[in-house]
């Protein structure tokens, strides 16, 4: 018991020697200094991040949308920099810019419906069944072509959807040519060809935004643990009932926060619209189109608004509904 | 008295380990009837078996002397209660509880009704509105019973339930649950790890070990009668002493378990009862537990006896190093099979 005691001592005095003897390092010193001064730490890590959001990405969102409270003077083209309603007024009365904002809003729900579609049975496939090997292809599958540049993507998508392109060939290879010609003959998504509908330019929006909505509702489910389902079962509830009560309303954050990507994505986007699909504007030309050519800069920042607000609506609406009561 | 649940030579095996291994048993109607092992043993398998979670790779399973085997969870006349509750986040308690009645098609004010019935049984009364997230956990647990009750299943299966709850809470849950199953009438299997559990709850208890079972007695047997090396030492605390330290002390090649309780000090020179047996030996230890102590005796071989000492007779316990004598009636031997 004794010698126990005895040697106890020494190892309790080893490193209480060794720091008296060197002083700590700067590095030390300065955690020491953070150590129980929570609001420092909290400062310091914080601030660098706030000042970006607050400055750099507030600041420019607040002037922009001051902006589309100005108007151009119509002889001049100068800015005239006094409060006016007058831009939003041009918005919402000219019947082509109306039009754009509907066509824009219609594709991009019909983008994130489509997303939703797919996404959903792949994202639930990768929570609940992919393990180990499987689960890194899906998350290398579902990744990588956001490691492709986005231009190349969307031209490449322009001769896949040509109308000698692989999709048209292969089409009729397998006998559905008529499939094909249906589509484009219908009016409203159809063309001459895939690359020059609203069709095409459908498929490619759906091709690009599907990782956005795949993700989220993964990381979504993920969270679900899988006694739910089975308290679900176990209480008499089919497959199908249990995916309506429990998987689905479960999964519906991660539904949501993959539609605003999609949705978002969608009406902000200027590439697409001019690479593939019928000639109509989208929003996102718009405002590109307004501020750099046309020099109308108050209705290119009133156009930015237009998505802005309809998403804030659409998460008004989506938290009206419940889908983020499982939070 | 029916049979509520045959095993008929029941494995399931995952990959290369055969989790239940040729499992055959019944347990009768209205039974409260415990799984008991250590984690990995396959009492939790045979649970989920009978809800439907898992199918046998081999054997055949009868519930109500129906061939269930092939039937999916939600067309088993059996309802569970979930370690973890497995409450619905998204759903208020009353919800939660009315789930059973709301997919079998039961109109809303019905099934609420039997929903609030359900949780006056668990006196819950009131607690309807509120999310899962505002309840304690022993709140959750009384939930998920009253949810797994609602559809007056004929078999509740209980999965670990008291597992996430402190000692005092359990206790309390042990007793409740006792007397909720003798008021309905139902059967109950409950898996639980905690051998002090299952021997105050259970009817009968089946302990697994490697996915078979090693016994399955009523409490009583299996803490008295241990069969084997495993159950002595899971069921109770044992004195297991090897068949070479037995021929040594008893005089016979094998294996045998002693309960201290039944274990006496005595001071060396004293004379012992006849017919006890008696070894010399040093104090090694001595544990307090408040009703008993536990005196750690070397016997000399590497071989030790633990002596449990009432605290009526607490004054008594010896310093370590004190020499003694440790005695038992013959009786209290219990010889095991051979491992």
């Amino acid at each position: 018991m004794a010698s126990k005691a005895a040697t106890m001592t020494t190892a309790g005095s080893v490193p209480r020697a060794s720091a008296a003897d060197a002083r700590p390092g700067l590095a030390r010193r300065f955690s020491n200094l953070l150590t129980g001064r929570r609001a420092w730490y909290l400062a310091l890590m914080l601030v660098p991040p706030l000042l970006w959001l607050g400055v750099v990405y507030l600041g420019s969102l607040f002037a922009l949308l001051a902006q589309s409270f100005y108007s151009i003077d119509e002889f001049t083209g100068d800015i005239v920099r006094e409060p006016t309603l007058k831009t939003y007024v041009e918005l919402f009365t000219t019947p082509a810019n109306v039009d754009i904002v509907r066509r824009t809003a219609t594709m991009a729900i019909a983008v994130s419906i489509a997303c939703a579609i797919i996404g959903f049975p792949v994202a639930y496939y990768m929570a609940r069944y992919a393990t180990g090997h499987m689960k890194a292809f899906f998350y290398l599958g579902v990744m990588l072509p956001m490691w492709t540049s986005y231009l190349v993507k969307v031209y490449a998508w322009r001769q896949l959807l040509a109308k000698e392109g692989i999709i048209a060939w292969a089409m009729d290879r397998l006998g559905l040519a008529w499939l094909l010609d249906a589509a484009l003959a219908t009016p409203g998504i159809g063309g001459p060809s895939l690359t020059t509908s609203y069709l095409g330019m459908f498929i490619v929006f759906v091709y690009m935004w599907l990782p956005f909505m795949i993700l989220p509702i993964q990381a979504a489910l993920e969270r679900v643990p899988v006694s739910l389902t089975q308290a679900s079962m176990d209480l008499g509830a089919t497959p199908a009932q249990t995916f309506r009560k429990v998987t689905l309303p479960l999964a519906l954050p991660g539904v949501i926060a993959g539609s605003v990507f999609t949705f978002s994505l969608t009406l902000g986007d200027y590439i697409i619209p001019g690479v593939v699909g019928a000639p109509g504007f989208f929003i996102g030309m718009m405002v590109y189109q307004q501020q750099g050519t046309a020099g109308n800069i108050p209705l290119a920042a009133a156009f930015s608004v237009v998505p802005i607000v309809l998403i804030a609506i659409y998460l008004w609406i989506a938290k009206r509904m419940g889908a983020f009561d499982a939070l | 008295m029916t049979t509520a649940i045959e095993f008929r030579n029941v494995s399931r095996v995952f990959g290369q380990t055969r989790a239940v291994d040729d499992v055959s048993l019944t347990i009768e109607d209205g039974e409260f009837f415990a799984m008991l092992g250590p984690s990995g043993s396959g009492k939790t398998t045979c649970l989920r078996l009978i809800a439907g979670f898992e199918h046998a790779d081999a054997g055949t399973l009868l519930i109500h002397g129906k061939d269930s085997g092939d039937l999916p969870p939600y067309e088993r006349d059996v309802n569970t209660v979930f370690q973890d509750y497995a409450l619905f986040p998204h759903m208020n308690v009353l919800d939660n509880v009315a789930y059973g009645p709301m997919v079998k098609g039961v109109a809303r004010a019905r099934r609420h009704a039997m929903a609030e019935e359900m949780l006056e049984l668990v006196k819950l009364h009131g607690f309807g509105a509120r999310k899962p997230s505002e309840l304690s956990g022993g709140q959750r647990q009384r939930v998920a019973l009253a949810r797994a009750l609602v559809n007056h299943p004929r078999i509740l299966l209980l999965d670990e339930p008291l597992g996430a709850l402190d000692l005092k809470l359990r206790e309390e849950m042990q007793a409740e649950l006792k007397a909720l199953q003798r008021r309905l009438g139902i059967t109950f299997v409950f898996v639980t790890h905690d051998q002090g559990e299952a021997l105050s709850m259970a009817d009968r208890v089946a302990v697994f070990n490697h996915g078979r079972i090693e016994q399955l007695d009523t409490p009583r047997r299996l803490y008295q009668q241990p069969r084997t090396l495993f159950v002595a030492n899971f069921v109770g605390t044992a004195n297991v002493l090897s068949g070479e330290a037995a021929q040594r002390i008893a005089g016979r090649a094998q294996p045998f378990a002693l309960r201290p309780e039944r274990v006496r000090l005595a001071a060396p020179g004293q004379s012992i009862v006849p017919d006890w047996l008696a070894v010399a030996g040093r104090v090694a230890g001595v544990q307090y537990h408040g009703a008993s102590s536990r005196v750690e005796v070397d016997v000399g071989d590497d071989v030790s006896i633990s002596v449990q000492v009432p605290e009526l007779a607490a004054n008594e316990t010896p310093e370590p190093g004190t020499r003694v004598q440790v005695a038992w009636p013959r009786d209290a031997m219990v010889w095991l099979e051979a491992a």
